[in-house]
C-alpha cells in the first residue's frame, strides 16, 4: 500500500522506487553511486551495427510495464506491424526502473524509440544531444495536433522532439449528486469558488478534499494558482528557474493559496490521494483537486457516473486557458535517429489509427490526435478531452515540468511545511534551485 | 607469526620452544614448504577478498568524497565540474531537512538506547527462563526483523492509519476529528516511526543477548545464590557484567543502527515532515529522478563522518584489549 502509492501507471513519474531497486541500490551502499562514472564509462558509446538493421525493424523501449498499458503498447507495435511489415522488438522495463535510469540508458545502447513525458526532461536530454528531431514526423502528423501539443512536443532548439500518445486533465472533480443536492453551482472565479467553500463547510462538508502524504498531489494547487495568477509563461520559467523564486509573483501564489488552506482537508499531510477519493466518494468534501485518474478509484459504476469535471477558476490573467494536462507518448534516441522504421513508427504513433490501437485496450487515458475515435468515452472523459482541446497551453505539471531534483527534493519539504503552518521561506527556495540547477 | 600453513604441516616444530630455532634455521626451507600450489591458493585467498573490498568499498568511498566537491549531472565525465565546498554549503545551509534529520538521528540513537534495547534485553532474559513456549515466543520476537521493507510499510499502515487504523480504532477515536494523524503530524510521526523501529529492533537485540545469556557459565549463577543473592543481584552484579563482549557488540549495533535508521521513514513518507533522516537525504539526492550526485555525495560524506566517530571508538577499544 504504502510503496505504491504513486499515481497510477499511466501517469506515473514518481521516483519511488521499488523493493528491488532499493535493495539493489542499498546493497553496494550509499556511497556505492561513486561507481557511476565507472558505468557510465563501461557503456558509453552506441553498438555499432543499428544502422544496418534500418527501415525492416526497430526496437521500442517501454516504461509501461503495467498490464494494460503493456498490453495497449502491444496493440499498438502489432497494428505497425500489420500495417507496414517493420518487425518491432519491444523491450519492457518496470516504470521507477525506467524512469530512475533514464539517464544511464540513453547513453548506453538505448532502443530505437521509447516510452517518455514531455516537459523539462524531455527538453533537457534534447538539449544535450541524446534525442533525435523529428520534424520531418511532425511534418506528415502536424495536422493531427493542437498547437498546445505542438509547443509541449517542441525541444529547446526549436525542433521537434516528441509524439504525444495520450494525457489527461487535472482539475475539481465532484459528485454530482452532492451538488445538485446542495445547490451548489460551478465557480469561474477564485471569488466564487472562496464563496462556494465557505458556505460547504457551512454545510459540513470539508470543501476540498486535498491529501499530500506522498507530497506531489499539492503541486497541482501550486500549479494552477501559479498560472493563474502569473500566467503559463511564468510557469514554465520558473520551472525552468530563468525567474526567481525569491520574487513577489511566487510569494503571491502562496499568499493566493493561503486563503483556500482553511478550506482544504486538514488531515492531508496524513493521506494519499486515495484515502481523498474514498473521502469524496462517500460525500463528506465537496470537490477534489486532482487528475482525471481519481476515477480508476471507483469501482463501483453508480459513483462513477456521478462524477464531474471542471478546470481552475480564474484568477488574474489569461482566464481558464492554461490546462494542466500531462502527455505521454513517444520519443526517438540519437540512435534510433538512423532507423528509418523508428520515424515511421513515430509517425504511425501520431495518427488516429496509431491512437485508436492503444486506446482501444487502454481507455482510461484521452488520446491527444485529431480524428481519434471518441464514441466510446464516457461524458467525463468527453468532457475532459473537451478542456485539453480547447486550452490554449498545456502544462506538464510541476514535476515534469521543473528540475526533477527541485519537484522532488526541494518542493514537496517545502509545500509540506506551508500546508502545515502557511509559511513558505522563498529566498530558501530561490537559494536551493540556484544549487540544484548550477549542477545540471 | 606462525602462519596457518606452518601448523598444519606435520614436520612444524610442535612446541613453542623449539619455534625460533626451527624460523632461524628454515629460513630457506620455509619457503620450500609453501609449495606453488600453496601460493597461488593463498593469493587467491588473500586477493579476491581483497580486490572485493577496494572495488565495492574502498574506491567508491573514494569517489563519493572527490564527487562531493563537484557538480555533476551523471551524463558524461566532461561534465564533471569542480564545486569546491558548494555541495556542503547546501547542505549545511541552504537545505532547511539537514539540521532536523541531524536532530532525528541523535534522538533515533537515545531512544534505541534507552528504550529498545534494554526491551531487547529484557525479552531475553524472560525468554532464556524454562518457560513453555519459549522457542515460540522467540520466533515471534525476531520475525520483525527478518521482514522485507513492503511488508513493514503495510503492517504499520494498518497499525496507524488515520480514520481505518487499528490504534485509532483501539483509541475509540478513529472516524472522529480527534483521531490522532499518526504518520502526518510532524509533532507525533517521528514517535509512531520510533516504536516501529523499536519493534524490529528490539528482537534483534533478544537474539544476541539470547546467545549471550546462554554463553554464562551457570556456576556462576549457581555461586551466586549460595552466596544468598536475589535474582535481580545476580542478574546486575553476576550475568550482565560476565556478557561483557555482547554489551560491547549491542552498543555498536545500537550506533549503527541509528545512523543507517532508513527502512521505517522511507515507507512511511519517504523522509519529509517531520521524519527527515539522514540516511534519507543520502537516498533522496543520490538515487531515482532526483538525483543531484555532487550534494547526495556529500551528504553520505558527512553520514561517513558521523559513523567514523564510534566505529573509531570500537575499533581502538579491540585492538587496545588485544594487546593484553
Amino acid at each position: 500500500m504504502s510503496i505504491n502509492e504513486d499515481r497510477p501507471a499511466s501517469g506515473n513519474i514518481r521516483p519511488g522506487f521499488d523493493r528491488r531497486t532499493l535493495l539493489k541500490t542499498l546493497g553496494v551502499g550509499a556511497v556505492g553511486a561513486a561507481a557511476i562514472p565507472l558505468l557510465a564509462a563501461c557503456t558509453g558509446g552506441s553498438g555499432p551495427g543499428a544502422s544496418a538493421a534500418a527501415s525492416t525493424s526497430l526496437t521500442f523501449g517501454s516504461g509501461s510495464s503495467d498490464d494494460v498499458p503493456k498490453a495497449a503498447y502491444k496493440a499498438v507495435t502489432d497494428a505497425f506491424t500489420a500495417k507496414t511489415k517493420i518487425k518491432v522488438t519491444t523491450n519492457v522495463v518496470p516504470h521507477n526502473d525506467f524512469q530512475n535510469k533514464i539517464s544511464t540508458y540513453l547513453q548506453g545502447s538505448p532502443d530505437d524509440a521509447f516510452t517518455w513525458f514531455a516537459g523539462y526532461r524531455m527538453r533537457y536530454y534534447a538539449g544535450k544531444g541524446l534525442l533525435a528531431p523529428i520534424d520531418d514526423v511532425w511534418e506528415k502528423v502536424g495536422a493531427n495536433y493542437s498547437d498546445a501539443m505542438k509547443k509541449a512536443s517542441t525541444g529547446p532548439d526549436g525542433k521537434m522532439y516528441f509524439v504525444p500518445n495520450y494525457n489527461y486533465p487535472w482539475g475539481f472533480f465532484y459528485r454530482k449528486s452532492v451538488w445538485a443536492e446542495k445547490g451548489y453551482a460551478i465557480p469561474t472565479t477564485f471569488d466564487e469558488l472562496k464563496t462556494l467553500c465557505a458556505k460547504m463547510k457551512s454545510d459540513g462538508l470539508i470543501p476540498i478534499e486535498f491529501t499530500d502524504k506522498d507530497g506531489w498531489p499539492a503541486m497541482g494547487t501550486f500549479d494552477y494558482i501559479n498560472m493563474r495568477l502569473n500566467g503559463y509563461q511564468f510557469h514554465m520559467d520558473l520551472t525552468a528557474h530563468k525567474e526567481s523564486w525569491d520574487q513577489k509573483k511566487v510569494s503571491d501564489v502562496f499568499d493566493t493559496w493561503k486563503a483556500l488552506l482553511p478550506y482544504q482537508n486538514p488531515g492531508a499531510l496524513g493521506m494519499t490521494w486515495q484515502d481523498g477519493a474514498i473521502n469524496m466518494g462517500k460525500k463528506k468534501s465537496g470537490m477534489f483537486l486532482l487528475g482525471s485518474f481519481v476515477t480508476q478509484q471507483y469501482t463501483d459504476k453508480a459513483i462513477l457516473d456521478d462524477i464531474d469535471f471542471f478546470p481552475f477558476p480564474e484568477i488574474a490573467m489569461e482566464g481558464r486557458d492554461a490546462v494542466e494536462a500531462p502527455i505521454d507518448g513517444l520519443l526517438l534516441s540519437k540512435k534510433g535517429g538512423n532507423n528509418q522504421g523508428a520515424r515511421d513508427f513515430l509517425a504511425f504513433m501520431g495518427t488516429p489509427a496509431g491512437q485508436d490501437a492503444y486506446a482501444k485496450v487502454d481507455p482510461s487515458n484521452i488520446a491527444t490526435a485529431k480524428g481519434a475515435d471518441t464514441s466510446t468515452f464516457s461524458p467525463l472523459t468527453k468532457k475532459c478531452a473537451e478542456t485539453i482541446a480547447n486550452a490554449k497551453s498545456i502544462s506538464q505539471f510541476f514535476d515534469r515540468d521543473a528540475l526533477p531534483a527541485m519537484a522532488n527534493n526541494v518542493m514537496i519539504p517545502a509545500l509540506q511545511g506551508f500546508i502545515k503552518d502557511g509559511t513558505v521561506d522563498v529566498k530558501n527556495l530561490e537559494s536551493q534551485a540556484k544549487a540544484l540547477y548550477a549542477a545540471q | 607469526m606462525s602462519t596457518p600453513t606452518e601448523l598444519s604441516e606435520p614436520a612444524a616444530p610442535g612446541t613453542r620452544g623449539s619455534h625460533k630455532t626451527a624460523v632461524r634455521q628454515a629460513k630457506p626451507g620455509r619457503v620450500k614448504r609453501l609449495s606453488k600450489r600453496d601460493k597461488v591458493v593463498l593469493g587467491i585467498m588473500v586477493g579476491i577478498p581483497t580486490l572485493i573490498q577496494l572495488a565495492f568499498v574502498w574506491i567508491p568511498t573514494l569517489l563519493s568524497v572527490l564527487l562531493s566537491f563537484a557538480r555533476w549531472n551523471g551524463l558524461s565525465l566532461s561534465d564533471i565540474r569542480a564545486a569546491g565546498m558548494a555541495n556542503y554549503t547546501y547542505a549545511f545551509t541552504d537545505n532547511p531537512a539537514f539540521w532536523p534529520a541531524v536532530q532525528h538521528n541523535i534522538l533515533w540513537l537515545l531512544f534505541l538506547a534507552v528504550v529498545a534495547t534494554p526491551l531487547g534485553l529484557l525479552l531475553a532474559v524472560l525468554l532464556d527462563q524454562q518457560i513453555r513456549g519459549s522457542k515460540i515466543y522467540q520466533s515471534i520476537f525476531f520475525v520483525p526483523v527478518m521482514l522485507s521493507l513492503a511488508l513493514v510499510g503495510i503492517i504499520w499502515q494498518l497499525f496507524y492509519q488515520k480514520d481505518n487504523g487499528l490504534l485509532n480504532f483501539l483509541l475509540g477515536t478513529a472516524g472522529t476529528p480527534q483521531a490522532v494523524d499518526w504518520f502526518g503530524n510532524s509533532s507525533v510521526n517521528i514517535w509512531a516511526a520510533l516504536i516501529a523501529a523499536t519493534w524490529r529492533h528490539a528482537g534483534y537485540v533478544m537474539i544476541l543477548y539470547l546467545a549471550g545469556l546462554k554463553g554464562v557459565d551457570a556456576s556462576l549463577k549457581e555461586a551466586a545464590s549460595l552466596d544468598g543473592a536475589n535474582a535481580t543481584q545476580t542478574f546486575f552484579r553476576i550475568v550482565f557484567p560476565a556478557m561483557a563482549p555482547i554489551n560491547i557488540v549491542i552498543v555498536v549495533i545500537t550506533i549503527i543502527e541509528s545512523l543507517r535508521a532508513f527502512d521505517v521513514v522511507w515507507v512511511i513518507n519517504k523522509g519529509t515532515n517531520g521524519l527527515e533522516l539522514i540516511s534519507a537525504l543520502v537516498i533522496t539526492y543520490l538515487i531515482g529522478e532526483g538525483q543531484s550526485i555532487g550534494i547526495g555525495s556529500a551528504f553520505a560524506v558527512i553520514l561517513l563522518v558521523i559513523s567514523l566517530v564510534p566505529i573509531t571508538i570500537y575499533l581502538s577499544r579491540t585492538f587496545r584489549k588485544e594487546k593484553f
